[in-house]
């Protein structure tokens, strides 16, 4: 029973992270219908600032906030500087450049990276302990750190919830994603409101970078994983809904971590594709998702 | 010159000219109705004069301002609200996030709040459903929820895309009867784009009429609607 539980916290502590991924990939994707490879360079460019940051001041609290601002700030970038200038071209293959063109980006941002930081695997400590409570005898492995990726993903969730729901700007960011003329045609400037949505997503990408880095390590291309799961997550979720991808990147923690535990270790990550090539084969929508399109 | 100008205006769909050298003229505070048939160029008229589609050649005028070449979100700054067919409510939004959307841009948030009283005043059917999805909503309450969208930014001049589209005969009227309301109340002036000719043209004071992108006559809607010769042609009567 305890080793049951445990590996369900565990699975949800790392399901929050490839949530967080999966949140701002589909927040990319409902704004701009951009698949964003370039999210997983845009997190290792913001997780290595914050390692910047934490060899200066070495507190993880200010690394994440540097970090997080960070993020937004080059997902921000990336929209101005790429993607809203690849949608002016039209032609045949205008869907497809702004998606090659963040495949291009993640390369770039991965070699760059290790240019300036070097290839070696870089450390971060934790600002908590990540040795598992102890329950009677048992030790489980799940640790407070645990326990602070999960409550940090939550009020990520909760702060893109209360935005989107509750806030003139969030129903600028809905409209701009789900009716863009209609939008313009009220006065919204999608454009920009883009840009924010780019920005939110590269947030929400730097916070899933700089927690799942504790546990492994960072390099110039550690985040590819991560990129890979927050996709299956994503689609789980039906990539048009944030709450499908927190509840897609919950869903693939919990089922790996399952199979890990309780099948075989060499088992979990072929599983995740096979979940991924059957929800598109047999739910192209996703769990939460709707099959009509979203882009009228 | 005030009012809405438009001189020799032309607008291709790359190949196909659907607007070919259009002028006509519309009062402030005028209520004109421009009429055609299917695949008259009516849509694209409007979509050129609201920033939507690039226009090729001519000019178009509200007061001072060049309506060419502008951005949609820029003219709904300067009083030029386009009112896209029904299907430009957002199905997955309630009632009140529609109409809020068009007052976001707005500072004067004051005025917006009034605005929205005056809009459910206007259109009181949407009054108690305020929280209601506008998917559930009929066609004609969907309209409604398109023009309060628009009147939530204090238009001047307004452009309607085909209000009755997919309307019951007495919904249109009430739509059309409140559009005559507006102008009159907000001085607004309004260009109504119908294929409704008829109906259209009771409320209207002026008619355009257009063909294959081209002029065939304007002139008052009275006029036009007695014309035997545009009955038969352009009227559907």
């Amino acid at each position: 029973m305890i080793r049951l539980l445990s590996t369900l916290l565990i699975g949800v502590s790392s399901g929050a992270i490839y949530s967080l991924m999966a949140l701002a990939l589909v927040l990319v994707w409902r704004s701009t219908r951009v698949v964003n490879f370039a999210q997983a360079g845009q997190a290792i460019l913001s997780t290595y600032i914050g390692y910047e940051v934490l060899t200066h001041v070495n507190n993880f609290w200010i690394a994440l906030l540097v970090a997080t601002i960070a993020g937004a700030c080059v997902g921000a970038l990336v929209d101005v500087l790429l993607i809203r200038r690849l949608a002016r071209v039209s032609g045949a293959s205008a869907n497809v450049r702004p998606v090659i063109a963040t495949l291009g980006l993640l390369g770039l941002i991965s070699s760059g990276v290790g240019l300036i930081w070097g290839n070696d695997l870089k450390r971060i400590a934790t600002p908590v302990g990540t040795h598992g409570y102890t329950f009677g005898h048992t030790t489980i492995p799940f640790s407070p750190f645990n326990l602070l990726i999960v409550a940090t993903a939550a009020l990520v969730m909760a702060i893109f919830a209360l935005i989107f729901q509750r806030t003139n700007l969030g129903l600028a960011l809905r409209a701009s994603a789900f009716a863009p003329e209609t939008a313009r045609l009220a006065g919204v400037r999608v454009d920009r409101t883009r840009t924010i949505g780019w920005a939110f997503a590269g947030a929400a990408g730097a916070v899933a970078g700089l927690m799942i880095t504790p546990q492994s390590a960072l390099a110039p291309n550690s985040m590819d994983l991560l990129l890979v799961l927050g996709f299956v997550a994503a689609v789980i979720g039906g990539l048009d809904s944030l709450i499908g991808a927190g509840i897609g990147g919950l869903i693939l923690g919990i089922g790996l971590a399952l199979i890990l535990e309780y099948v075989s270790t060499s088992l979990a990550f072929p599983a995740a594709f096979i979940v991924l090539i059957i929800v598109l084969l047999i739910r192209p929508q996703g769990l939460l998702g709707k099959l009509r399109g979203r882009d009228a | 010159m005030s009012g809405l100008v438009v001189k020799e205006l032309n607008v291709s769909h790359g190949a196909v000219e659907a607007i070919r050298g259009l002028s006509f003229t519309v009062a402030p505070g005028s209520l004109t109705a421009i009429i055609g048939a299917n695949g008259a160029g009516k849509t694209t008229l409007l979509r050129a004069l609201s920033g939507l589609k690039k226009a090729q050649s001519g000019s178009a005028f509200w007061n001072e301002l060049s309506l060419l070449g502008a951005k949609p979100e820029g003219l709904v700054r300067a009083g030029v609200v386009h009112v896209a067919d029904g299907k430009s409510v957002i199905p997955e939004f309630t009632v009140e996030e529609n109409l809020d959307l068009g007052g976001l841009w707005r500072s004067d948030k004051k005025d917006v709040v009034l605005a929205k009283t005056e809009i459910l005043q206007l259109f009181p059917a949407l009054a108690t459903r305020l929280k209601q999805h506008a998917a559930t909503l009929s066609g004609g309450e969907r309209q409604m929820v398109a023009i309060g969208r628009a009147l939530m930014s204090r238009p001047k001049l307004l452009l309607l895309d085909e209000p009755s589209l997919g309307l019951a005969p007495k919904v249109i009227a009430s739509i059309f009867d409140s559009l005559n309301e507006l102008r009159k109340e907000f001085g607004l002036t309004i260009v109504l784009v119908e294929q409704n000719a008829v109906s259209a043209l009771r409320v209207a004071d002026n008619g355009v009429v257009i063909n294959l992108g081209e002029l065939v006559t304007a002139g008052p809607a009275s006029q036009i609607l007695s014309d035997p010769a545009l009955r038969a042609a352009y009227l559907g009567v």
